[in-house]
């Protein structure tokens, strides 16, 4: 005899583990290497202490007045130091971040803010495409006004963008509430909505006193049908 | 005379000679043991030659980048797919041998099985080798795979290009079982056999404990023959669903409902070929001559006439119904592929797979070893040209005359082809070197002495008492 007798409940563990691994490699990779456990929470230390909590929540300052291209081009700009001293060439001068922001203002040089939310290079994304169609702020940024420094609220994977794509109705909402954090405001919220995104009829109906609320896909849905929105699925959509 | 049933019938002697059972286990098993004879070394130096050329093209190919190869605008596919298809034809033959013939009870199989099942699982590594590296990005190949991911990325299931994804995995995983479920009681001879610790460890951990017992046999009958039934449907659907690469598009001389039975005949054909090519080159080196006698070459050289006259009758019928479709572009992608640029190619093939195996009518050819050794070779020179023909004629000249063009390969193309070379025979050569490459309980099954009715059965009584 070669070999003892235990050689014999060998051979089945082994074509089980191998059976095993298989399954918990295609699992490890789909779970843990996914976007999802790999890049949402990602939040890096920027170089100044700037509270979006402060500003955008508290404050209430519009998302646009410092990310002003994001309605008008492909790129949300990150905003120059020029519009931070707007108002805190009076604001706060004495705080040890505002003279900070001051340096960068008078020595003319920029501010090294550190990108977050980052897509890869084969992949094309347009704000304003998105903006106008009704994509709010918060449906892929989450929170902004109730982060101190900012993460990365959503995947931003492949498949988190698809599956609006295929079912964009649920996140589409009318332009007036594009940059609100939350989405519905409130109930009465969806009394002042917008002629561009409900029909006349629509309108009369709420203004006649109906009580009903409307559900975010059937808002959407309206939203998507008056504006034709029929978002693309094609490979050469995002990558070109 | 009712008992002497094997006398009265006139059948060949599979075996020649009157072998002892121990003379057939050492004789089957010499090759793997003792120094590897010079010749076995030169052919393995110049098979890892050749396999390194193909790992030089390989980083290449994928450090450049498809663009390497001379695919390109009209003809987007080139040697990769050509290589595809021949390899995994060539890879025909073992299955049907191993499965189709063991079903219909053909016993002279059983000195060329083993074989030939081996030829068949190399040469679908080798053609796995191409839809691998054709994406020119291979760690992505994931994505032909449907398994669960972040980008909802999920493969075309009405693509035959995934169809044939699962057709050949099927097709590898099956015939790979097959051979090793075949090896199972030869391994357990080769442990016997072993004399160093090593190797008694390594064939005995393959050999699961075999025994010979007749609860092991009974047993290993059972799931030979379901592995067999398994099989044998596989002979057929791999190289249909090869077929539908091409006739599930619509494209004049690919879109054609014959293309799954000629696909099919035409892999039988390429692989008998080569299994007959690397047959005569083992039992000459080897001295097999009394396993693989006149008789199997025989046997074998029927097969590639009658498969040879049914790609003939393919070839013929295509062009029939090109005319009698009356459809101009089918019948110039027909006419073009005989009489265009490319006719060489085409003429290449038509005499070497229609012409040359019609030679096998006459018996004394059949049965000449120089012969069939060189018809064998000329064949699978055809069948390489049957593909190329069918790939290249019927892409170079599409539906715009603007865009016609002609496919030539370049140095990698041909270097990767050579290379697929090095790496079936580096594989081929180390199965020689470490496995019996005849089935040698099947063998000592097939002998008179093996049959209880016969009258040599009681004289060789001890022997049967052998362990096998």
């Amino acid at each position: 005899m070669i070999f003892p007798k235990w050689v014999d409940k060998v051979t089945p563990v082994l074509v089980m583990g191998a059976a095993f691994s298989m399954i918990a490699l295609v699992f490890v990779f789909w779970y843990w290497f996914s976007p999802k456990n790999l890049n949402v929470g990602y939040q890096p230390e920027q170089p100044i202490n700037y509270s979006h909590k402060l500003h955008a929540g508290a404050l209430g300052i519009d998302c646009r007045y410092c990310h002003f291209t994001v309605d008008k081009a492909a790129h949300a700009a990150v905003p120059p130091t020029q519009v931070c001293m707007n108002c805190h060439e009076i604001v706060q001068t004495n705080s040890d971040e505002i003279k900070l922001v001051e340096a960068s203002y008078s020595n003319n040089e920029p501010i090294q803010w550190v990108k977050v939310h980052t897509l890869p290079e084969h992949a094309y994304f347009n704000h304003s495409r998105h903006i106008s169609a009704g994509v709010g702020c918060s449906e892929c940024h989450g929170r902004i006004d109730q982060m101190e420094v900012v993460f990365q609220a959503e995947p931003l994977s492949m498949g988190w963008c698809l599956e609006c794509h295929r079912n964009p109705n649920a996140n589409l909402r009318p332009q007036e509430f594009i940059t609100e954090m939350q989405w519905p405001v409130a109930e009465s919220s969806f009394s002042v909505l917008s002629e561009q995104a409900f029909s006349v009829a629509d309108v009369k109906a709420l203004s006649a006193g109906k009580k009903r609320l409307f559900s975010r896909e059937e808002v959407g849905g309206k939203i998507a049908a008056n504006l034709n929105i029929n978002p693309s699925q094609n490979c050469s959509a995002c990558h070109r | 005379m009712s008992q002497d049933t094997s006398d009265s019938v006139a059948l060949p002697r599979l075996v020649s000679g009157n072998p002892s059972f121990s003379d057939i286990a050492r004789d089957v098993t010499a090759p793997t043991s003792g120094t590897p004879p010079s010749w076995w070394v030169i052919a393995f130096v110049a098979a890892m030659s050749l396999l390194m050329l193909y790992g030089v093209s390989v980083v290449w190919l994928v450090w450049e980048g498809v663009g390497v190869w001379g695919v390109s605008h009209p003809v987007a596919w080139g040697y990769g797919i050509i290589n595809l298809v021949w390899w995994v034809g060539i890879g025909h033959a073992g299955t049907l041998i191993s499965a189709v013939l063991f079903l219909c009870r053909q016993r002279w199989r059983t000195s060329i099985n083993r074989f030939a099942e081996a030829m068949t699982l190399f040469a679908v590594v080798c053609a796995l080798q191409f839809p691998a590296l054709h994406t020119g990005r291979p760690w992505v190949d994931y994505f032909m795979i449907p398994v669960p991911n972040q980008m909802l990325l999920w493969p075309n299931f009405r693509s035959p290009l995934l169809w044939d994804l699962f057709a050949f995995n099927t097709y590898l995983l099956v015939s790979l079982l097959f051979w090793y479920v075949g090896l199972v009681p030869d391994l357990a001879v080769m442990r016997d056999r072993a004399k160093k610790g090593i190797s008694k460890i390594l064939y005995g951990v393959f050999a699961l404990g075999w025994r010979g017992s007749a609860r092991h046999w009974i047993n290993y009958e059972r799931a030979y023959l379901i592995l067999a039934g398994i099989a044998t449907p596989l002979v057929l659907s791999v190289h249909s669903v090869v077929s539908f690469d091409f006739a599930v598009s619509q494209l004049p001389g690919w879109h054609t409902t014959i293309f799954p039975p000629y696909f099919v005949a035409g892999a039988i054909f390429s692989g008998f070929a080569l299994v007959v090519t690397l047959l005569i080159i083992a039992r000459e080196v080897y001295g097999f001559k009394q396993f693989v006698t006149l008789y199997h070459i025989d046997t074998m050289n029927k097969f590639l006439l009658a498969t040879g006259c049914m790609v003939g009758y393919a070839y013929s019928i295509e062009f029939f119904m090109a005319w009698y479709s009356g459809n101009e572009f089918e019948r110039f992608a027909f006419v073009n592929r005989a009489f265009g640029p490319y006719a060489w190619a085409y003429w290449i093939m038509f005499c070497c797979n229609v012409f040359v195996p019609q030679l096998f009518w006459i018996k004394k050819l059949r049965r000449n070893i120089a012969v069939a050794f060189v018809i064998s070779i000329l064949i699978n020179i055809g069948m390489w040209f049957e593909r190329f023909v069918i790939i290249v004629t019927s892409l170079h000249r599409d539906f715009l005359p603007a865009n016609w063009g002609y496919y030539i390969p370049t140095w990698v193309d041909i270097t990767m082809y050579l290379g697929t070379f090095g790496l079936f025979f580096t594989m081929f050569l180390t199965f020689l070197r470490f496995l019996p490459m005849i089935a040698i309980s099947e063998i000592m099954g097939i002998m008179d002495k093996a049959n209880p009715h016969h009258a040599s059965y009681k004289t060789d009584e001890n022997a049967t008492k052998q362990n096998v």
